[in-house]
This record gives C-alpha cells, sequence and structure tokens, in this order.
C-alpha cells in the first residue's frame, strides 16, 4: 500500500513537470528583449539583494523589468533609465558602484593599500642593502688583514 | 603604556596589530548595519505626485496635493505583508493619540483581502489608497512593506521608514521631527 503511495506521488511529480514550460518573454522582440535584461543584469533586485532584476523572480524585479521595458519601447535610453531607477531607489541598486565621494575608499583604497605595501617594501629592502654594504677597514683591522695575509702567503711559499 | 618602551623590533609586532585592528572596526561597522535599509534617495525632495483610488470608496480618490499645509505620514502596507501585522499596533496607538495623521497606501493588494486586515486588526488610518499595480510605490522607490514617509508642510519627504516602526523611532525620531515641522 505503502508502495503504491509512493508510486502515485512520483508519477504525480513527473506528470506535472511535464506540465511546467519555461518562462515565456514578455514581448517577442529579441532585440529588445535582450536589451531589458542586458540592463536588468546591471541592476541590483532590492527584495533578495544578492540578486540582479533579470534574475529575481520577485514581484518587485518584475515590475521594473516592465518599467525597463515599456521605458525603452518609449525610446529611452540606458542612461535615461538608469537615473529613473535611481531617483527612486537610490545607487545601491547599481550593482557596479558610481564614482563619487561615499565610494572614493571603495574605488581607491585597494591602489592606497598597494602602493603604501610597495612604499614599505622598498624602505625595507633599501635598509636591508644598507646593513650589508661594505664598511671601510679601520686602521687596527687593516694591520691584522696584512700580518693574516703575509702569514698565509710563507706557508703556501 | 608609552610607545617609547618598545624597540624598533617590538615594533613590527605591534604595526601588523593596528592594521588587524583597523579592519576589525571596518568590519564590525560594516556588518553591524542592515542591509536592506537602504538609504533613500527621496529624503529631502518633494514626495512623488499621485491620485489614486480611495480602498474603502473607490469612487473617491486621493492625492498628497491634498495635504498642503499639513505634516503627516504616509504608511505602506498591505494585508500579506507579515511586518506589517508586527508594526499596526503601534500606528493604531498613534492614531489614537492623534498626534500625527497617518494615510495609507495599500500596496500591491487585493481591496477584499485589505477591508479583512483592517476589520480584523483596526484601522488607525485616516483614509488609505490601493495602488494595485505599485506603480506609485515605484515612485516612492518602495521595495519592502510596512515603508513609512513623514511628509511636511510643503510636500517634502523629511524621513523615511524603511521596515516597521519600533517603539523607539516612533519616540525618538517621528515625533520629534514632527513637532519641530509643525512648529
Amino acid at each position: 500500500m505503502k508502495r503504491i503511495a509512493v508510486g502515485l506521488i512520483l508519477f504525480a511529480c513527473i506528470a506535472f513537470s511535464v506540465f511546467a514550460k519555461d518562462a515565456q518573454p514578455a514581448s517577442d522582440d529579441p532585440v529588445l528583449e535582450d536589451r531589458v535584461m542586458n540592463l536588468a543584469k546591471e541592476l541590483r533586485c532590492l527584495v533578495c539583494q544578492n540578486e540582479t532584476l533579470a534574475d529575481s523572480r520577485a514581484d518587485l524585479a518584475v515590475d521594473l523589468r516592465n518599467q525597463i521595458r515599456e521605458q525603452m519601447k518609449a525610446g529611452k535610453s540606458d542612461k535615461e533609465i538608469i537615473a529613473f531607477l535611481t531617483e527612486r531607489y537610490g545607487k545601491f541598486i547599481l550593482f557596479r558602484p558610481p564614482m563619487d565621494a561615499t565610494t572614493y575608499l571603495l574605488w581607491f583604497g585597494p591602489f592606497v593599500l598597494l602602493f603604501g605595501g610597495l612604499l614599505l617594501l622598498f624602505r625595507y629592502v633599501k635598509q636591508r642593502r644598507e646593513l650589508i654594504l661594505e664598511q671601510p677597514l679601520s686602521a687596527e683591522e687593516r694591520r691584522r688583514a696584512e700580518a693574516l695575509l703575509k702569514t698565509s702567503g710563507k706557508e703556501t711559499a | 603604556m608609552s610607545f617609547d618602551l618598545l624597540t624598533k623590533k617590538q615594533m613590527r609586532y605591534v604595526i601588523p596589530l593596528i592594521l588587524f585592528l583597523g579592519l576589525v572596526i571596518f568590519l564590525a561597522i560594516g556588518l553591524g548595519r542592515d542591509p536592506h535599509e537602504v538609504p533613500s534617495p527621496l529624503v529631502n525632495k518633494p514626495a512623488p505626485a499621485f491620485r489614486l483610488a480611495q480602498l474603502r470608496d473607490p469612487s473617491k480618490t486621493f492625492s498628497p496635493d491634498e495635504m498642503r499645509g499639513k505634516v503627516w505620514l504616509l504608511n505602506v502596507w498591505a494585508s500579506w505583508c507579515f511586518s506589517c501585522k508586527e508594526e499596526h499596533p503601534l500606528l493604531v496607538e498613534a492614531a489614537r493619540s492623534g498626534a500625527i495623521p497617518i494615510y495609507g497606501l495599500n500596496y500591491r493588494d487585493k481591496r477584499a483581502d485589505a477591508l479583512g486586515w483592517l476589520g480584523e486588526l483596526g484601522d488607525p488610518y485616516v483614509l488609505s489608497v490601493s495602488d494595485l499595480d505599485a506603480r506609485v510605490g515605484m515612485d516612492y522607490g518602495v521595495y519592502g512593506a510596512p515603508e513609512t514617509y513623514l511628509i511636511d508642510r510643503n510636500g517634502v519627504i523629511r524621513f523615511k521608514q524603511i521596515g516597521p516602526i519600533s517603539p523607539d523611532v516612533w519616540q525618538k525620531t517621528i515625533l520629534p521631527l514632527a513637532g519641530e515641522l509643525n512648529k
């Protein structure tokens, strides 16, 4: 009995998955649809924040995709549409942060760290080099060295 | 403790520690923030205009223009919205106190569901309007109900709360700000 029930459930799953269709694109113009999706990939879905507007199934994302499509049909440029969206939802909707006073640290921070690190590295290397520079011999050391050289000369002779 | 006590060699161990502490501070600030609280670009901008049918009597409309000269709250709500339910008792209490008139924007909802919800939980709104296709919500940058806008006499948004209003936000932010705007 249990087996039959499980079998029925499995059959139902398969049967229903046959009915499941891919979502139809909302417009039959593939060029426009491409443009909508390309722009939507650059934009964040604010409901599920790590998804793009292109990927998200949230109602808001569907609405915003429709909005983008309508505005494109009305002849608006990508730039104008992005301006429309950032006026309402803020710059957070953009996956590529624009360069402005609030994002300078984000844009330039890594380079500052890189050059700071390089600077420290060069200073360190230079210091090390100075440490191993040849020191001129003092008069006392020179006498000792000469004495040593003389004795070794005798031995080899 | 003074750094004079540290030799150059010891400093070599202290510098990474300082860098690490800096990193910890940055992460603590970054992780402590709620990523769902996105700063709204609409604060200190005029509230977007609209004219929508009223929820209770769809033959009548409402527009924010009618609120010129008043300080008021626009609260975005929906019967499907779980956090709205959480916020609701505070709004009912606030409406009873009469401190600030509260208007509702019933967002992406069904009329029958919305009316049932108000009937069950009480209606704190002077009136609600129906934003069935979420067009007005889009103009207001709504991405998660509840959201609340405090609008001044000139129709400028002065504060936006994303998510439910906590008693703390009500007492310490909204009430004082509304009092100041009403002066």
